[in-house]
């Protein structure tokens, strides 16, 4: 295993089940970008597809709704991780699937 | 930066190494540093970057520089964009020819397998996947499956990166600032 993977690993488990302070069924729904309510569902839409729409208003309604900094901070860093590692998985494949055949 | 905890809520020790980077420098503390001196057990991803960026490999520092300030690019993210086009330029020598890769991959003066590695990296970044096809087109220029498994590391590091930076919006420091911070990079690295 190369050591990015491995650091990889290390960093995808630490986001996940480490410490923190949002509740670890929410850092995983932020990482998969899947299963979640308004107002974070679109603040972590932004993150995985378009980050650099997201806006001050956007991180705003989602304090307002209860979240503290540093449970916005978690879920934020949980799905700019899980949107990366989908598109670096899909092309580990499509590399595992491009160099098996030929 | 858009979460207050980013830019005051680091804990003492880190406050005053915080304090005396800036005396040091003579310059304010980007952004990134500050996010990676944050609760650096939960993130901490300045090691991966740091592998990603400097470990071994067959692409040059230069290059990896150069591929991360193109993905950047693909995802619009201003400070990383500015970082590493100065840190890829000042290894080159040549700021020149990281403005040209930045403006078009296909007309800029760099080698057949740099090009088809960038215009794979940006296909991922702008659509999240890519198919065995496209790879086979960059192992046809020449490329081996260690490079493309490098450069995809280095896509990895930093559409994590370019997420965080747009998210928490980070500032894009002055030219000086960000040429201070290029020559940290090439110095010391990530970690």
């Amino acid at each position: 295993m190369s050591d990015v993977t491995q650091l990889h690993r290390a960093l995808i488990a630490r986001v996940l089940d480490g410490d923190g302070n949002a509740p670890t069924g929410l850092r995983r729904a932020a990482f998969d970008n899947a299963g979640l309510d308004e107002p974070v569902r679109t603040l972590i839409e932004k993150v995985a597809h378009h980050a650099y729409r997201v806006t001050d208003e956007d991180v705003a309604v989602v304090r307002a709704a209860g979240l503290s900094e540093d449970q916005i901070f978690e879920i934020v860093v949980c799905a700019a991780i899980g949107q990366a590692g989908r598109q670096y998985k899909n092309a580990f494949a499509a590399l595992a699937g491009a160099t098996e055949e030929g | 930066m858009r979460l207050i905890i980013l830019d005051r809520g680091h804990r003492p020790r880190t406050k005053a190494l915080l304090a005396l980077v800036r005396l040091v420098s003579r310059h304010p503390v980007v952004d990134a540093v500050k996010l990676a001196l944050y609760r650096p057990e939960f993130y901490g991803g300045g090691d991966l970057t740091h592998e990603a960026m400097r470990g071994p490999s067959a692409w040059s520092i230069g290059d990896r520089e150069l591929m991360a300030a193109f993905v950047s690019k693909v995802n619009e993210c201003k400070f990383c964009i500015a970082a590493h086009s100065a840190t890829s330029g000042l290894w080159y020598g040549d700021d020149a020819k990281v403005a040209a890769t930045l403006a078009d991959v296909e007309t800029a003066p760099i080698d057949e397998p740099l090009r088809a590695t960038l215009r794979l990296l940006g296909k991922l970044t702008r659509e999240h996947s890519v198919d065995p096809d496209e790879i086979r087109a960059v192992l046809a220029e020449g490329v081996s499956p260690g490079q493309i498994a490098d450069a995809l590391a280095v896509c990895l590091a930093f559409n994590i990166t370019d997420r965080l930076a747009d998210a928490f919006d980070f500032s894009v420091a002055s030219p000086a600032a960000m040429n201070a911070g290029a020559r940290y990079l090439l110095k010391r690295g990530y970690r």
